[in-house]
């Protein structure tokens, strides 16, 4: 059984898909939101918060992507903490957690969903 | 005058006579465990240099720059240990409890410690004022500059007679015959090294040293020395040979410094030296002796081991506990570049009925030989001649029963080496320093000392245990007790680069070279497996930018790059940039500096001159870059490339155009070895330094390359570093013209960025390397692969395509795109950059600052105006 919870989101458009170049992230900017998206291989699109858990300096999106097992990854770029792109849970230091925001592609355009 | 006391309640006054190794191992003992500081220490010594190694005398006959100072050298600094150097102890008085040194100080003490060493001493024949001896800092020198001279005087190469053909004399001869003198050994025994080695060993020793070209008179000593004006010209034997010299060296043995103790009754051995107990106690109250003036059953021992032991039982004792010195390590090994010799335990088979196992291949070169007990178990001693790789792992199976067949230990038998036999705790891997096997593997596999994590590379072990680090004859030991260790932790030695491939950095570059792949997701499909990481793709990317030279940020290779690289700048903490442009060697005119000013104050950079003699702009954001460089880049500086794993910079002295004392032109020499290098990927960065003589001022031998003036030309240093893990460059080779230089520097360079590891600097590689240091000339001198060619091939394919990083950018707009703010609004720039001013600049805000609103708010292209703030 599943149930379903209807919340009201707002679905926020960022740019085209392919304005992302696969493998390196960019920040889109959100109201004062500044969100970094990542685009792997086609069209799987991950969005996170683009501030450093760690550090709090806006640096995410400049992170470099990869995989650890089977789950999408993003580092770190000042001190190399790894981020499961999908969940926001850190492989390497159990007490960070990054931000992780829902996405879907409309119409050739990345949509980011924020909290309402 | 006598120095009164500091009369703080309880402290006793230490005065240690002497400033060779025995007395620095005490000092920092003392040092170390004297926290409580009970004890103030003097140590006088009478040569000017502070403590030195003087095992490795022979390093500065090959390079007369060489650093032989014993570390730590910190507790000289730190108020509580005196370091007196020049000074001579000439009198004690052991009921006033003076020591009066020849600068007339009487120094009181309560504990003395003897630590004089020996002399080398000269027998007593006509002409025996024009010996020399092999001993001292001092000694070397001399021996190598009338080395120079008489070559230069006779313009033929001098001709040396080293008397004494053990350790010693080998090494000296050796060392002079690779400056370029004649040498022969004269010695009374009927082999070499007779002392230490069995007949069969000695002269197959004999015929590899005859192989390098150096003479040898047996069985015979010298009983005149000719001269004629105060010039030597030759040497008489006692078998009435005359043989031709200019230089006599003697090297037949050690005297024990015994003299203050002859003085002052001490009791001495039968054959001098200050007899000492087990507790290292002198036959007086409050006098103790160590090293090599200690004479303990009724011998000298003249080597280091026993003097650090010695030390270590004293410094014990001072501090109120029972440590004894009970036996004397003798094992051997003598360090001669291409000559491999090494004995220890009962090497002649003196015990009775010991069974000796003799492996000899005189087509070879080779003797090895293993003395056990008779049942043939249990391990008494070893010779090893030609080939004495078995050593390091045997010896310290000293006493112990060998699990296989004892021939097959020896690498002559041909058979296959049983594979690691378990080392008892209580082994003792490094003799010089003392150091079990038990203590390294605790060192690697956890908590040790001050540490929280074990040592897991070589360089850190060393350093951290010591084991290692004075003769290194047991380093492969080493290395292999810790290759064991981590695999038995789980983790694998494999050198694998990470979870995505196997496949350890070197053998990554070779199979992309072979493969010919340009792009990560090639390479990752053909040789790993998922979509890589932090650590495999800053390494495709570094190898990929090696071997095409190819902008690094496009075709997909951006992702690829590590934080720095991705921006071609410096990211700081809050994210923003900083940006150097090259400059080459450090010069730089008026109005270039001017345009740097003028780039710093119209965007409000924070200004400091680098280490490396260039200047480091902070501050910048991300989408300030473009237009940074486009000012920057028409005013004609280029890319300095300090965010890159590459080439920095070469920093020179002002060298021979300005200096008085320069030789050589070193600021050209930088200028032309930084265009050349520039933009060069490597495993991790590298930095070049060159001086106009050998005063240093660019500390070139604190750099990956140090090339340092010699009136001949330049000499070549490898694998300096500073950093964490300081070393200083070795020499690799000796006044070599321009182009040879670079030759050597383009293969040293390639060889490394083919071989060495991740984030591996040219010092650690070097150790790292089997053969080290010897392997590395004969690669690049001697081209012993014959890749000499292809090395340089790769360098001129570099230097051929080497394009200016940023000019490159600028000229392409889909180039400048990966730097605008953001994907949707590339014209905002991030709100949130907070700077405070401080000393005339501004720095980024601390997280207080900016909650107590201190703190400016960088954002659009505004600049903070001077001196704006809270
Ligand atoms: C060329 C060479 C190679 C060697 N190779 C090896 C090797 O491979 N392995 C090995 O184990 N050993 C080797 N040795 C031996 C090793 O160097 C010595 O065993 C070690 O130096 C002994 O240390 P020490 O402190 O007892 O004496 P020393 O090193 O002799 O130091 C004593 C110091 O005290 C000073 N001194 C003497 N009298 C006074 C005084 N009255 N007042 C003030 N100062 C005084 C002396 O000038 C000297 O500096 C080598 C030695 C030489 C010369
Ligand atoms: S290293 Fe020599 S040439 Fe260079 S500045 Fe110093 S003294 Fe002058």
């Amino acid at each position: 059984m599943s149930i379903t919870l209807e919340t009201s989101t707002t679905w926020a458009s960022t740019c085209a898909v392919d304005e992302l170049e696969a493998g390196w992230g960019e920040v889109a900017l959100l109201g004062a939101t500044q969100v970094a998206l990542i685009r792997l291989a086609d069209d799987e699109v991950y969005a996170v918060d683009h501030h450093d858990p760690h550090t709090g300096a806006p640096v995410m999106a400049r992170g470099i992507v990869g995989s650890r097992g089977d789950r999408p990854t993003i580092a770190s770029p000042l001190h190399k903490q790894v981020y499961d792109l999908g969940t926001g849970e850190c492989f390497t230091d159990a007490s960070l957690a990054l931000r992780t925001y829902r996405t879907r592609i409309v119409g050739g355009m990345i949509e980011v969903e924020l909290a309402p | 005058m006598t120095e009164s006391t500091n009369a703080a309640a309880g402290v006793r006054d230490v005065v240690i006579v002497g400033g060779g190794p025995a007395a620095h191992r005490l000092a920092d003992s003392l040092h170390a465990r004297d926290t409580h500081r009970a004890l103030r220490v003097t140590v006088v010594g009478e040569e000017i240099h502070e403590p030195y190694d003087r095992v490795a005398l022979s390093t500065r006959l090959a390079d007369g720059a060489a650093d032989l100072t014993l570390q730590p050298s910190s507790m000289w600094a730190d108020g509580h240990i005196r370091l007196l150097t020049g000074e001579r102890v000439v009198a004690i008085d052991p009921v006033a409890h003076t020591a009066t040194t020849s600068g007339g100080v009487a120094l009181h003490w309560d504990e003395l410690v003897l630590a004089t060493g020996s002399s080398a001493p000269v027998p007593e024949i006509p002409g025996a004022a024009h010996a020399r001896v092999y001993r001292t800092i001092d000694d070397v020198d001399a021996l190598v500059a009338e080395t120079r001279e008489l070559a230069a005087r006779h313009g033929r190469p001098a001709q040396v007679v080293v008397a004494g053909g053990g350790l010693l004399g080998l090494e000296a001869a050796g060392g002079l015959a690779k400056l370029g003198a004649h040498a022969a050994v004269v010695h009374s025994g009927g082999w070499l090294m007779s002392a230490q080695l069995d007949e069969g060993a000695g002269r197959a020793l004999g015929r590899i040293i005859a192989g390098q070209g150096i003479g040898l008179h047996l069985g015979a000593r010298p009983a005149t020395i000719t001269a004629e004006n105060d010039a030597v010209t030759g040497v008489v034997l006692t078998n009435e040979r005359v043989i031709a010299a200019d230089l006599v060296v003697f090297a037949i043995g050690i005297s024990p410094r015994d003299e203050l103790a002859r003085e002052i009754g001490l009791e001495l051995g039968p054959r001098g030296g200050i007899a000492i107990d087990t507790s290292c106690a002198a036959s007086a109250p409050h006098i103790w002796a160590i090293g090599e003036v200690a004479s303990f059953e009724g011998r000298c021992t003249g080597l280091v081991a026993p003097a650090n032991a010695m030390a270590e039982v004293v410094a014990d004792r001072l501090l109120g506990g029972a440590a004894e010195f009970t036996s004397v390590d003798d094992a051997t090994k003598l360090k001669l570049s291409g000559v491999d010799v090494a004995s220890f335990g009962d090497a002649l088979g003196r015990t009775e009925q010991a069974l000796e196992i003799v492996y000899a291949d005189p087509a070879r070169g080779l003797y090895q030989k293993l003395v056990m007990t008779d049942d043939a178990k249990t391990l008494l001693g070893g010779i090893f001649v030609g080939d004495a790789s078995p050593y390091a792992s045997l010896r310290p199976l000293l006493g112990t029963q060998l699990s296989s067949e004892p021939a097959a230990y020896l690498s002559a038998s041909g058979m296959e080496a049983p594979a690691g036999d378990e080392l008892p705790a209580a082994a003792l891997v490094c003799a010089c320093n003392n150091v079990s096997a038990g203590t390294i593997r605790d060192a690697v596999s956890g908590a040790h000392a001050d540490h929280a994590e074990g040592c897991t590379e070589l360089g850190a072990l060393k350093t951290c245990t010591r084991a290692g680090t004075q003769c290194g004859s047991c380093v492969p030991l080493v290395k292999k007790l810790l290759e064991s260790e981590l695999t038995k932790s789980g983790i694998t030695p494999s050198r694998a680069l990470c979870e995505h491939f196997e496949l350890s950095r070197q053998e990554l570059f070779e199979s992309i070279r072979v493969l010919e792949l340009t792009s990560f997701d090639e390479i990752i499909a053909r040789l790993g497996t998922g979509r890589g990481c932090d650590v495999c793709k800053p390494v495709v990317g570094s190898i990929l930018a090696t071997q095409h030279g190819s902008y690094i940020l496009d075709g997909g290779r951006g992702g690829l790059q590590d934080t720095n690289d991705r921006a071609m700048a410096n990211m700081q903490k809050d994210g923003t940039y900083s940006v150097v442009p090259r400059i080459p060697a450090g010069e730089i005119t008026p109005q270039k500096l001017a345009v740097i000013a003028q780039v710093a104050t119209d965007f409000g950079l924070y200004t400091k001159i680098t280490g490396g003699q260039r200047i480091d702009l902070f501050g910048a954001r991300l989408d300030q870059l473009p237009e940074i460089w486009k000012q920057l880049v028409d005013a004609g500086f280029e890319s300095g490339q300090a965010y890159g794993k590459a080439l920095r910079n070469v920093k020179s002295c002002v060298g021979s155009t300005w200096c008085r004392f320069g030789v050589q032109d070193s600021v050209s020499m930088a200028v032309r070895l930084e265009l050349r290098y520039r933009g060069l990927r490597s495993p991790h960065k590298l930095k070049f330094g060159v001086s106009g003589c050998a005063r240093e001022c660019a500390e070139a031998r604190a750099k990956d390359v140090g090339v340092i003036a010699t009136d001949q030309g330049w000499n070549m240093y490898v694998g300096g570093n500073g950093g964490f893990q300081p070393a200083h460059a070795q020499l690799l080779a000796s006044d070599l013209d321009d182009e040879t230089l670079l030759r050597y520097i383009d293969r040293y360079i390639m060889y490394y960025i083919r071989t060495a590891d991740r984030l591996q600097r040219t010092a650690r590689w070097i150790e790292d390397l089997e053969g080290g240091l010897d392997h590395v000339r004969d690669v690049v001198v001697n081209d012993s692969l014959g890749l000499a060619e292809e090395l340089e091939q790769a360098m001129a394919a570099h230097v051929d395509t080497y394009e200016d990083e940023w000019a490159a950018t600028l000229a392409d707009p889909d180039r400048l795109r990966r730097f605008r703010s953001f994907v949707n609004a590339p014209n905002d720039s991030s709100p949130e950059i907070a700077r405070v001013p401080e000393r005339d600049q501004f720095r980024p805000a601390t997280a207080e600052e900016r909650e107590r609103g201190e703190a400016v708010l960088v954002a659009g292209p505004t600049i903070p105006v001077r001196g704006a703030g809270a």
